[in-house]
């Protein structure tokens, strides 16, 4: 990755994204729709890696976030109809407050102590939303009455260039300045405060990032499906998919989380016939690629292409 | 105001306590700009501690620190860093997974989040610092592949690259050649004659002597004698506490050894490769079962290499063997517990655990009697590991670390005691006492010990034989009383 400059790598991007732009002339609504929510876990992965791999963050809970910003979204949405626009800023704006909340222990504790408030941050989360049913439509989800559009190939437009420019900005800030002093302070903290830079705020900074990215993501995946449950954007089991996503397409490199991501969900789709074994095979076989190839899939890739 | 006045750094009842511990107390001390002011002090003394409570790194619990006439003390260490401070750290900490570029291209970084794009001139500085230190050939590189003199280059090029007006430098010139240790000097100078304010700290008190404006003795967390280096060398406390007496030497002949079977340790044409660079090319040594035998070589000759391959962490070609039994196939952990130790150069302590954790998992295949009975050896060796016993490793001065890895290397009661650098952050008084505790080896029990060093006033006098390694090469053997005639140049 390194050997690559940060405007041939987003020149390389974009012309994959363009030629994705056109897959709607080709491929089934069903494909589509699989890749339309690809392309937004692949935000959530990449706003996953700029907070662990970048700034040394150990968050076990992405979904805290995203669910803070989907919910919200979609609330206000259920009970005001607002304007769409207004309910996905109001949804990355909470979500940025959660990511403000939970930096605050990040601040204080390490490591997997960190992990731990995490973890328990989703649960609460988890735990509001049923407890609060009224407002949250509890454990049988949150109908929300409008949606973005209803013609597939627009939303996967609107979902694959959201990604590009999340993408962009994510990718471009890693390579900054700003990226450099943000894998000191994960690093090493001490060494990053004698050296003149104040650690607390690059980190909150980070998690802010982080946050609206995975808030705006989530928001605007509710307005996609048209509902929003537990299920499919709170649940620890989607946080560990998320992390899997981002660890398998490459630690530390923004992009690959993108890759991990639309793996992911095509091996999901690709065993669906094995039924409730899918999910475990999925696993297995995630698992197995991070064992054999720790630089992840971009790795992979850009490792065969330096040989060439 | 008298000569303090324009001070740049200013330090007056300065106190530090880790729990019961008085690391520093009520310490004083001014560093007018273009003054060079050294600290010394035994291992554990609080040196570093002084220097992490002006950077703030660590809270003072009382006392007064001033830079340019500012009150700083109790702010956090990137105030302070802005205030014109900088520090390089006793034990280099590069950023592993960047390039060395990359690790001094940071330290040029300003604090902004709205920098997204580093002015084009930041690159052609750190080119200009890297070329200043002696860096240049290796700016793409990662730290984890550079000898250790480059890496303390990479903390001088970081501290000097945010144009520090208070400079605090810990230990330099551990483990430097006298080539390296001179180079550094030079610098440390220039920045002085920059104008800037310079705190030294170092054992190695020729170098220091050298360089310094005014030195500082501490003992104990406090200040015992202030003056000119040839004052405070000559100061009574001062000599007894941390110079100590000059080291014996007592070199017995070859001849004198009797193996019974074959030598204790023979390595025979060894060859090692990284890759396609070649660490050492048919090195032939051996070691006499009792006999004591020192290394010498600068940093990146071999000695590691040559010692990780003895001891099974390294593919070679060649064969090595024990008593005539050759070693090839032996895991590194069966060797070890055949009693072939090595103690090695990076201190691999379990940060986490206590000194006394440490040392007893250094002896678990002891029985209890003997695991207590080898401890009290040890802490007889080592007082202040005894007073040290509950301290997290980790939290250790770095000479303290030091002495750690040689005891647990002690606990295992090897019959072949290989030290890598055991000298490296060393007290000079600590140095005779390690000589004394070596001497006793050589006298009380039929241990054998391989020495690595480049510190040949340390390596001389433990040895009845001497090997010189140069570029991965064996080029001389002799006795230590003639390896100054023929082999010393670049070394003394
Ligand atoms: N975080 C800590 N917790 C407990 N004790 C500590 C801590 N940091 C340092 N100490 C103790 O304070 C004392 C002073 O340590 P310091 O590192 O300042 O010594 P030093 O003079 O730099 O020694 P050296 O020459 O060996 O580097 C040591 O005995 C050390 O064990
Ligand atoms: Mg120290």
């Amino acid at each position: 990755m390194r050997s690559f400059s940060t405007a041939r790598v987003l020149l390389f991007a974009l012309g994959v994204i363009v030629l994705a732009s056109f897959l709607p002339l080709g491929v089934s609504g069903y494909i589509l729709g699989l890749l339309t929510i690809a392309y937004y876990f692949g935000v959530f992965a990449m706003s996953w890696d700029l907070l662990f791999g970048f700034a040394g963050e150990v968050n076990f809970g992405p979904t805290f976030l995203i669910g803070t910003g989907a919910y919200a979204a979609g609330i206000l949405d259920n009970l005001y109809q607002l304007p769409i626009w207004i309910c996905l800023v109001a949804g990355a704006l909470a979500a940025v407050i959660g990511g403000v909340v939970l930096a605050l222990p990040a601040l204080r504790v390490r490591g997997p102590y960190f992990g731990l408030t995490t973890l328990v941050a989703v649960l609460m989360l988890q735990n509001f939303i049923v407890v609060a049913a009224g407002l949250t439509g509890g454990e049988i989800g949150l109908v929300v009455p409008d949606v973005i559009s209803v013609s597939d190939t627009t939303n996967y437009e609107i979902a694959l260039w959201f990604m590009a420019i999340s993408g962009a900005i994510l990718f471009s800030l890693s390579r900054s300045p700003v990226g450099l002093i943000l894998q000191a302070s994960g690093q090493d903290a001490v060494q990053a405060g004698a050296l003149g830079f104040n650690v607390t705020k690059h980190k909150l900074a980070a998690f802010i990032i982080s946050a609206f990215f995975s808030g705006l993501a989530g928001a605007l995946m509710v307005f996609y499906l048209g509902t929003a449950s537990v299920g499919t954007l709170v649940d620890i089991t989607v946080g560990v998919q998320i992390i899997i996503a981002a660890v398998l397409g490459g630690r530390r490199t923004i992009l690959g989380a993108v890759l991990g991501a639309i793996f992911l969900i095509a091996m999901s789709e690709a065993l669906r016939p094995l039924g409730d074994l899918s999910n475990f095979v999925v696993f297995a076989i995630a698992l197995i690629v991070v064992l054999l190839f720790p630089n992840g899939l971009l790795g992979l890739l850009t490792g065969t292409k330096e040989n060439i | 105001m008298s000569m303090a006045a324009g001070a740049h750094l200013e330090v007056k009842g300065l106190t530090k306590r880790f729990g019961g511990l008085v690391a520093v107390k009520e310490m004083a001390l001014s560093v007018r700009a273009g003054e060079i002011l050294g600290l010394i002090g035994p291992n554990g003394s609080g040196k570093s501690t002084v220097m992490k409570l002006i950077m703030g790194i660590e809270r003072p619990d009382a006392g007064s620190v001033r830079i340019n006439g500012v009150e700083v003390a109790g702010w956090p260490s990137h105030k302070i860093a802005r205030m014109g401070a900088g520090i390089v750290f006793q034990h280099s900490r590069p950023l592993h997974r960047q390039t060395v570029f990359e690790n001094i291209k940071l330290a040029l970084l300003p604090d902004k989040l709205t920098r997204l794009f580093a002015d084009p001139e930041i690159d052609e500085r750190v080119r200009a610092i890297a070329a200043r230190v002696g860096l240049s050939a290796v700016l793409d590189r990662r730290p984890a592949t550079l000898p250790f003199a480059d890496l303390r280059k990479i903390e001088i090029a970081k501290a000097i690259a945010r144009d520090p007006q208070v400079l605090l430098i810990d230990e330099p010139f551990a483990g430097l050649t006298s080539k390296d240790t001179a180079a550094f000097s030079e610098l440390i100078c220039e920045l002085r004659d920059d104008g800037r304010a310079v705190l030294l700290v170092d054992h190695n008190v020729k170098s220091v002597a050298r360089l310094v404006d005014r030195v500082l003795a501490m003992y104990v967390g406090e200040c015992i004698a202030e003056g000119t280096a040839d004052e405070v060398m000559r100061n009574e406390t001062v000599r007894r506490v941390y110079l100590g007496g000059s080291i014996e030497t007592a070199a017995r002949p070859e001849s004198s050894f009797r193996d019974s079977i074959a030598p204790f340790l023979a390595v025979e044409n060894v060859s090692v490769h990284y890759g396609k660079a070649q660490a050492l090319e048919n090195v032939s040594i051996h070691v006499h079962a009792g006999e004591f035998v020192s290394v010498v070589g600068l940093n990146g000759a071999g000695k590691t290499t040559l010692f990780n391959t003895v001891s099974g962490f390294l593919p070679y070609s060649g064969d090595i063997r024990r008593e005539g039994a050759s070693l090839r196939g032996l895991t590194a952990a069966t060797i070890a517990r055949n009693g072939i130790v090595q103690c090695p150069e990076g201190r691999e302590l379990f940060t986490d655990m206590t000194v006394r954790e440490n040392l007893d998992l250094g002896g678990h295949h002891l029985s209890p009697a003997e695991c207590a009975n080898q401890i009290g050896w040890l802490f007889d060796l080592f007082p202040i590991l005894h007073d040290r016993q509950k301290q997290a490793a980790g939290t250790l001065s770095g000479g303290e670390q030091q002495m750690l890895t040689i005891a647990r290397a002690l606990m295992m009661k090897p019959k072949l005691l290989i030290l890598d650098e055991p000298t490296l952050g060393l007290a000079p008084v600590i140095l005779e006492q390690l000589s004394k505790a070596l001497e006793r080896l050589r006298q009380t029990s039929a241990i054998s010990v391989l020495l690595g060093e480049q510190n040949v006033t340390f390596a001389l006098p433990h040895a009845d034989r001497v090997y010189v390694l140069e570029h991965a090469r064996i080029v001389w053997e002799g006795e230590p009383a003639r390896f100054a005639a023929e082999a010393g140049t670049g070394y003394l």
